[in-house]
């Protein structure tokens, strides 16, 4: 059992919070993503969990126990550090022994316990060498190895993949992947990257200025965004958030948006809770679309939108197709060769998909 | 073609002109380490009869001899030879204490930070900038209350203590370039502050203690005021011994001995930079080049 449970930890550096009230739950075998922009206390907060940083307030447990006084090596966890951190003066194999040597595991375990990780990971021919005679991607897989032969309860990653080049990245993070599903110990990984989380996490916790904006799975972040910040951060491109008005038809929704030099649209059929609905009938609110829930509309299409492109942009799988709605730019993704810049076209809106925001406190409404 | 060749012509001379005043200066420079060489090589009759420069026709190991074993210093002709032990005694435990030491300072200021730490360095530079004159006299009676007073314990003591701040600023800006994370990860992998000071800091920081050792060294070996104030008669290191030398003599001034003096003085500091400048430089350099 490896659980880790935030409650309302709180970090300030005298007057200046960086953490409020953060309180996280996730279970046995769970990949947590921190997901957010610099500065916004993700890595405090995982230097608080791994015992680098004191807690100002609230409690952190670890398999059911309160760590918030104990020292990093007596948390079983092990990290993996954005700088790799190897010991320079260490042979790769020292590397990874070096904690064990501190913990007095005898010779002959140890040499298992290197071999076992340095197998699962392909490093055993580079064992006898210097970390500065690595690549990048090597001394990634060491730095995880010198985490593996630790068996800890918990692993520690703050953004790990951020100094590799962006092919390296990508299979370093199917190797995290692969490394997760094999071992299933818990993980909290700690990234910038909205790809990395969505691809890794069983769990995301979006932050924001020392606030967790929204947790939960990352499709669920992905469909159903807590706030505007959540579905602008994740996402490339980004969710379009466009204001409109909206009106009650019925037991569905209609968000009126105006559009330049044309007739106001008209995108029908939004579904809502009756209570929302009569709440936000005839007051404006953000309508958020994801670039691929917009499609060239087929004639006979209700609620098509007539716009002009300005920009397309082929990206190879698909093209993004740029134009003004609402007063804002926005995105659409469509397949290829189907949009051309300055042509007028007729985009049809997935509406099971539209996520609708306050346009004040800009949280989702349902 | 006359142009063609004409070009290269001028790059030459240009060349033979620097390396010109490169051969003037170096000469100029050499000049008193030769007159040194040549002189204590000489019997003292062939130096009064007029050949300072030159190179001696008779070559005699005599003067060396006696600078190392015979000299007169005050009453005592002992030579050389107990001071330099002396020198030996006070400079390899002061530069040892002072190096270890600055080493711990530097890692504290920069690995285990604590409030006020930023303050206590600029105290510690505080001390780099501080005139021998002016601890003179308090260290002097520090010296006397700790029972140290006119003892090589004592000068260690000294010049242990008045290192301190320049290793502490060598040791703290070298490892300033180490990054946090390889002491955090060594805290995670369970290593304690002396542990992670000896297995994963000391062994990165092999430049900048030779660095440390070589500026020490030569301060404390090449030192004579506090030599002279602290300590008196046998105890004193080769400095003041190579004064008193120069300075009382009996009938005719022996140049070729005080010349031999003063080379043997000056050897073991000649051969730590030989040794080990190549790391000097490097140590210098080393926490820029670090990324």
């Amino acid at each position: 059992m490896s659980t880790l449970e935030i409650d309302r930890v709180r970090k300030a550096y005298g007057h200046l919070e960086v953490l409020k009230e953060v309180s996280i739950s996730i279970g046995t075998g769970d990949f947590l993503v921190l997901l957010g922009p610099s500065g916004c206390g993700k890595s405090t907060l995982l230097n608080m969990i791994a015992g680098l940083e004191s807690i100002t307030g609230g409690e952190i447990r670890i398999a059911g126990k309160t760590v918030n006084d104990l020292s990093p090596k007596d948390r079983d966890i092990a990290m993996v550090f954005q700088s790799y951190a190897l010991y320079p003066t260490m042979t790769v194999r020292q590397n990874i022994e070096f904690g064990m040597k501190i913990r007095r595991i005898a010779q002959a375990d140890r040499d298992r316990a290197v071999k076992t990780a340095s197998d699962l990971l392909q490093i055993t021919h580079l064992l006898d060498r210097k970390p500065s005679q690595l690549s990048g991607g090597q001394r990634q897989r060491v730095a995880m190895g010198r985490a593996i032969v630790r068996e800890p309860k918990l692993f520690l990653f703050d953004e790990p993949l951020s100094n590799l080049d962006a092919k390296l990245r990508v299979d370093m993070r199917t190797e995290i992947k692969r490394l997760h599903a094999r071992l299933g110990t818990t993980i909290v990984y700690v990234t910038h990257d909205q790809i990395e989380a969505m691809t890794l996490a069983t769990r995301v916790a979006v932050m924001k200025d020392g606030v967790v904006q929204q947790l939960d799975e990352p499709q669920a972040v992905y469909d159903r965004p807590a706030n505007v910040y959540v579905a602008r951060f994740v996402g490339s491109p980004a969710m379009n958030i466009v204001p409109a008005v909206l009106e009650a038809e019925g037991s569905t929704a209609t968000a009126v948006i105006d559009i330049a030099r044309r007739p106001a649209a008209r995108i029908a059929g939004i579904s809502l809770s009756a209570e929302a609905l009569r709440r936000y009938a005839g007051r404006k609110v953000l309508v958020g679309i994801r670039p691929e829930n917009f499609s060239i509309a087929t004639k006979s299409a209700a609620s098509a939108l007539t716009v002009d492109f300005d920009v397309v942009e082929p990206t190879g799988p698909d093209t993004l197709a740029v134009f003004q709605l609402g007063g804002v730019e926005v995105t659409a993704r469509l397949p290829p060769r189907q949009a051309r810049a300055g042509r007028e076209a007729a985009l049809a809106v997935d509406t099971s998909k539209i996520v609708l925001f306050d346009s004040e406190t800009e949280t989702r409404i349902d | 073609m006359a142009e063609a060749l004409s070009r290269p012509g001028k790059a030459r001379l240009g060349r033979l002109f620097v390396y010109g005043c490169l051969v003037v200066v170096a000469l100029l420079y050499l000049m008193p380490l030769w007159v040194m060489v040549v002189t204590s090589l000489k019997p003292l009759d062939e130096i009064y009869g007029g050949s300072f420069i030159g190179v001696p026709k008779v070559v005699t190991l005599d003067a060396w001899r006696a600078a190392w074993s015979e000299a007169c210093i005050g009453t005592e002709c002992t030579g050389l030879k107990p001071y330099f032990v002396n020198s030996l005694l006070m400079v390899i435990p002061a530069v040892a204490l002072s190096t270890g030491i600055g080493a711990i300072n530097g890692y504290i200021l920069t690995k285990w930070r604590f409030p006020g730490a930023n303050f206590v360095f600029g105290l510690l530079l505080f001390g780099c900038f501080l005139p021998y004159q002016a601890i003179l006299i308090p260290m002097a009676r520090t010296l006397g209350l700790l029972g140290l007073a006119g003892s090589i314990p004592g000068l260690v003591a000294v010049h242990a203590s008045y290192g301190i701040c320049f290793t502490t600023l060598f040791f703290r800006n070298y490892f300033v370039s180490l990054p946090d994370e390889l002491t955090k990860a060594a805290m995670v992998d369970g290593a304690g502050f002396f542990r992670i000071f000896w297995s994963v800091i000391l062994p990165t920081s092999i430049p900048i203690i030779v660095v440390s050792c070589i500026w020490q060294f030569t301060q404390i070996w090449n030192d004579f005021l506090f030599g002279v104030s602290f300590t008196s008669g046998s105890s004193s290191p080769i400095t003041v011994a190579l004064n008193n030398i120069v300075n009382v003599t009996t009938g005719r001034k022996q140049y070729n001995v005080d010349m031999a003096a003063a080379m043997i003085a000056a050897i073991p500091t000649l051969v730590v930079y030989i040794v080990a400048g190549r790391y000097f430089v490097r140590g210098l350099t080393a926490g820029a080049v670090k990324g």
